[in-house]
C-alpha cells in the first residue's frame, strides 16, 4: 500500500516538473507581461485598458493588475528597476515629491507622468428645481454627521447659511462602498471642513478624529443613499426637484436634459472648470510608467498609447466613467505617451 | 467529633432523595440537549449557507443570450470563407474589424429601441463570440446569419429576475419578441477574470488554486511526515527536542497573515522568486500547512502500539524497516486525517496570498507554476467587491465550485485514508 501512494506522489511530481519545465522559459529574469499597480479607482479603467490591449494583437500575455491604492502602489514602483517591480503604477493624485525622491533614490530615474482623465464628483439638483448655489462649507455643514466636531441639527438649507433658500435638505448619494463616494469625502466634504482652522488643526494633532469628523457623512433621512447606481439617482432627482444628488460628472453631463449641476464656490460644474481643477470635486487620473523597462518589458508603450487614445469622451473609458482631460493636458499626455518625456519633479509637492 | 456512621440504609423512597435523582435525570437531560442543539445549529448554518449560495449562484451557471441577425456579405464587402480559413485565419479575423460589423448589426436590428432605453445590449465579448464562430465556421462570412450573443450584464440580470428597472422594461420588450434565450454559460467554466461579468470565468482561479495546492502538498506532506518520523522515532529527549515542539505548536497557530509576511521577504525579497505566482502561494501556504501536519503525524506515530515495533524488531527488523513497513503504514490513516485539515486551511486561505501579490486581476490562466495566477478564495473576494450586481451570481457560483473542490479534495483523501486504515 505504500507502494501505492509513493507512485501517487512520484507521478504528481512529474506531472509538476513538466509543468515546471513548459513555463521556467519565459519568467527567469524577464517578464513578457505587464504589472501594473496602484489606484483603485484607476483600476476598473486599467482593467478594461489592459483587456483591450490584450485583445489588438495575437500572443499578446494578459497584463497583470494589483488593486493597491495609490500610496501602496506608488511605494512598490518606486522600490527600484527589474523584472521584479511594476511597470506602471495608476495614482488618483500627483506623484509626491518624498515619492519622486525615493523613486530617484532606488533608481527609478526615468519616469513617465501621463494623466489619463479625471474623476470628477458632482452634485445636482432636477432642471426643475430652485437655482441653489453652495460652498463646500455649506454642503459640509449640511451634510456632516457632527459639522466641525457639533451635534448635527440643520434641518433647512436657510439653517446651515442664512443665505440660502428655506428649503428641505434632502440628498441623494452613494453608500459608502462606493469610490464616488469616498472622493465626496475627501474632495468636498474634507475642504468644507477644512475652512474652520480649528479642523485644520486637529488634522495635525488628532488624525482619526479629523478623519471621523470631516468625513463622515449624516446617517439620517436628510442624506439617502441610493445603491451604487448613478443612474437611479439621477432618474429620482427628476422625480424629486427639491432633492439634490450626488454623483460622478459624467452621469450629470450625460443627462443635462433632466439634472444640473450645482455650483461649489461659484464654479459649476463644467467641462472647463473641472478640467481647470476650479470646480472643488475634480481630481486627475494619473498613470506612472518607467522608461527604463520600455523595450525590457513589451507591450507598455502600446498599453499607454490606448489609455492615452482611449481617455476621450464617448469611448468604453467614458461609459463607466472617465472624464477627458482638456484637450492641452490630453496633447501632453499623449505627447509624454509617444515621445516618453520623463518628469523631473521639480514641480512636485 | 461526629464520626459515627449512621447504620440506617438510605430510603430511597424518601422525598429528598427523590429529588436528588430528580435532578441528577434533569441534568442529565439537559446536558443531551445542549449537546443536540448544537449539533443542529451548526446543521442548520451549513444548510442556510448552501441554500443560499445555491439559490444565488444557479444562476451564475447561465448566461442569456439575445439574437443579432448579421448580413456578413453586405458588410465585409464580400469576404470570401476562403481568405479567413487556413494558416492567417487569426490575421484575417481580425483585421475585419468584427466589433465595427457587430456595432452596425445591432444598429440596423435594435438601433430605436436601444437608445430610447439608453442601454447596452450586447456584451463586450459579443465580438470575440462572433470572431470565435468565424473561425469555428468560415462557411458563416459568406451568409445573412442570426448568431446567439451573449447579452450585456444588465440585461442578463434582468432575465434572470433581478435587474433594474430600465433594464427589465427592455428585456420585457426584447422577451415578448423572442429574442431572448438562455444557454448553460461555457465560459464561465472555461475562461479567466474579465471587467465584463458575461465573460468573466473560475478557469483561471481554479487552475491556480490547483497548482497552489500541488506545490503545498508536494513540499508540506513529505517534510511534515518525516518531522513527525523524526521526532517520534529517533531524537533524543532533550531540552532541544522540547524547544522544537513547543515551536511547532506555536507555529501552528500563528495567524496565516504573518505566513505571507514570511513569505513576502522570503521568496519574493530574497530569493526573487516570481510575484503572483503559484509557486510562491504554494512554498507560502506549505509554511502554513507543515506544523498541522507535524502535529497530526505526531500523534498519529505515537498511537501506534509499541508491540507492532517490539515485534518487528524482534523478528530483526532494522529501525528503519521498523518505521516503514510498519509504524508508517499503520499511522498513516491519521497523518492524512491532519493533511486533510491543513489542506482545507489552506485551499480556503486569502490573507497570506494577498502579501504576496496574488490579489491581482490575471485574465488569462496560468501556464506553468511560475506564471501569475490567482486562487479561488481570492477571485471570491474580488468579485464580492465588484460595483456591477451581475456579479453576484459569480461570486455565488466560485463558492459552489470551491466547495466542490473542497469536497473532491477532502473525498480523495479520506478514500486514502480508509484504504489504508487498518483496525486491531
Amino acid at each position: 500500500m505504500l507502494k501505492k501512494l509513493s507512485l501517487v506522489v512520484v507521478s504528481m511530481l512529474a506531472l509538476s516538473a513538466c509543468q515546471d519545465e513548459a513555463s521556467s522559459g519565459g519568467s527567469g529574469d524577464a517578464r513578457n507581461e505587464l504589472r501594473i499597480v496602484g489606484s483603485s479607482t484607476v483600476f476598473p479603467f486599467a482593467k478594461l485598458v489592459a483587456e483591450k490591449y490584450q485583445a489588438s494583437g495575437e500572443n499578446i500575455k494578459a497584463p497583470v493588475l494589483e488593486s493597491t491604492g495609490t500610496g501602496g502602489g506608488l511605494e512598490r514602483f518606486c522600490e527600484g528597476i527589474g523584472a521584479n517591480t511594476p511597470d506602471i503604477a495608476n495614482a488618483s493624485r500627483r506623484i509626491k515629491k518624498k515619492e519622486f525622491d525615493k523613486c530617484q533614490a532606488n533608481g527609478v530615474t526615468d519616469i513617465i507622468e501621463i494623466q489619463v482623465g479625471i474623476d470628477g464628483i458632482a452634485m445636482a439638483q432636477s432642471i426643475s428645481g430652485p437655482d441653489v448655489q453652495l460652498t463646500v462649507k455649506d454642503v459640509y455643514a449640511a451634510l456632516a454627521a457632527k459639522p466641525f466636531g457639533k451635534e448635527q441639527t440643520a434641518e433647512k438649507w436657510s439653517d446651515v447659511n442664512p443665505a440660502l433658500p428655506d428649503l428641505a435638505i434632502s440628498v441623494y448619494g452613494p453608500p459608502p462602498s462606493s469610490g464616488t463616494r469616498d472622493a465626496f469625502e475627501e474632495l468636498i466634504m474634507e475642504a468644507g471642513c477644512k475652512t474652520d482652522p480649528a479642523m485644520k488643526a486637529l488634522k495635525d494633532s488628532d488624525k482619526d478624529l479629523y478623519k471621523e469628523t470631516c468625513h463622515e457623512v449624516r446617517n439620517d433621512t436628510k442624506f439617502q443613499e441610493q445603491g451604487e447606481n448613478d443612474n437611479l439617482i439621477v432618474g429620482k432627482l427628476s422625480a424629486n426637484p427639491n432633492t439634490m444628488g450626488v454623483f460622478g460628472y459624467s452621469y450629470m453631463e450625460e443627462n443635462a436634459d433632466k439634472v444640473r449641476g450645482i455650483s461649489m464656490d461659484d464654479n459649476a460644474p463644467t467641462y472647463d472648470s473641472i478640467a481647470s481643477g476650479d470646480y472643488p470635486g475634480a481630481r486627475p487620473l494619473f498613470i506612472y510608467v518607467k522608461k527604463q523597462h520600455i523595450g525590457k518589458i513589451p507591450g507598455i508603450q502600446e498599453f499607454i498609447t490606448e489609455f492615452v487614445e482611449a481617455g476621450v469622451a464617448d469611448t468604453y473609458l467614458a461609459k463607466i466613467g472617465l472624464i477627458a482631460s482638456p484637450d492641452d493636458v490630453r496633447a501632453k499626455a499623449k505627447a509624454a505617451a509617444t515621445d516618453l518625456v520623463t518628469i523631473d519633479g521639480s514641480e512636485l509637492q | 467529633m461526629n464520626n459515627t456512621i449512621d447504620p440506617t440504609p438510605t430510603d430511597w423512597n424518601s422525598p429528598e432523595m427523590q429529588k436528588r435523582i430528580a435532578k441528577r435525570y434533569a441534568s442529565e437531560k439537559r446536558f443531551k440537549l445542549m449537546g443536540l442543539s448544537a449539533v443542529i445549529m451548526s446543521t442548520a448554518f451549513l444548510i442556510f449557507l448552501l441554500i443560499t449560495m445555491l439559490g444565488n449562484g444557479f444562476s451564475g451557471f447561465q448566461q442569456t443570450n439575445a439574437k443579432l441577425e448579421i448580413d456578413f456579405p453586405s458588410m465585409t464587402g464580400g469576404a470570401s470563407a476562403q481568405s479567413i480559413s487556413g494558416d492567417g485565419a487569426d490575421a484575417a479575423i481580425r483585421s475585419m474589424d468584427i466589433a465595427g460589423i457587430v456595432a452596425i448589426a445591432v444598429d440596423n436590428q435594435y438601433g430605436d429601441l436601444a437608445k430610447d432605453m439608453d442601454q447596452t445590449l450586447f456584451s463586450s465579448g459579443a465580438d470575440r463570440r462572433v470572431a470565435a464562430m468565424l473561425k469555428a465556421d468560415p462557411s458563416l462570412v459568406e451568409q445573412k446569419v442570426v448568431l446567439e450573443l451573449p447579452a450585456d450584464a444588465a440585461i442578463d440580470t434582468a432575465y434572470k429576475g433581478d435587474g433594474l428597472k430600465k433594464a427589465e422594461e427592455l428585456t420585457q420588450i426584447l422577451d415578448e419578441k423572442g429574442l431572448l434565450t438562455t444557454e448553460f454559460n461555457l465560459s464561465f467554466l472555461t475562461g479567466s477574470d474579465a471587467s465584463d461579468p458575461a465573460e468573466a470565468g473560475i478557469w483561471g482561479a481554479f487552475k491556480g488554486s490547483l497548482m497552489t495546492m500541488v506545490i503545498t502538498i508536494l513540499l508540506a506532506f513529505p517534510v511534515g511526515v518525516l518531522s513527525a518520523l523524526y521526532l517520534e522515532e529517533y531524537a533524543p529527549k532533550n531540552r532541544w527536542t522540547d524547544l522544537i515542539e513547543v515551536s511547532i505548536n506555536n507555529l501552528a497557530a500563528v495567524p496565516s497573515i504573518i505566513f505571507g509576511l514570511l513569505g513576502l521577504v522570503v521568496f519574493l525579497s530574497w530569493f526573487n522568486m516570481p510575484r503572483s505566482s503559484a509557486l510562491v502561494g504554494g512554498l507560502t501556504l506549505a509554511l502554513m500547512t507543515m506544523p498541522i501536519i507535524v502535529i497530526a503525524g505526531r500523534n498519529a506515530v505515537k498511537s501506534v502500539p509499541p508491540s507492532i515495533r517490539e515485534a518487528a524488531l524482534g523478528v530483526g527488523a532494522s529501525p528503519v524497516q521498523v518505521v516503514f513497513h510498519h509504524v508508517l503504514p499503520l499511522a498513516l490513516p491519521g497523518i492524512l486525517t491532519g493533511t486533510i485539515i491543513g489542506m482545507a486551511r489552506a485551499l480556503g486561505e486569502t490573507a497570506p496570498l494577498l502579501l504576496i501579490g496574488m490579489r491581482a486581476f490575471v485574465p488569462a490562466a496560468p501556464s506553468g507554476f511560475s506564471e501569475p495566477s490567482t486562487v479561488l478564495p481570492v477571485q471570491i473576494y474580488l468579485w464580492s467587491d465588484e460595483v456591477s450586481r451581475a456579479f453576484v451570481e459569480k461570486t455565488s457560483a466560485a463558492i459552489i465550485i470551491l466547495l466542490l473542490f473542497l469536497m473532491t479534495m477532502n473525498a480523495v483523501a479520506i478514500y486514502l485514508r480508509n484504504r489504508f486504515e487498518t483496525r486491531w
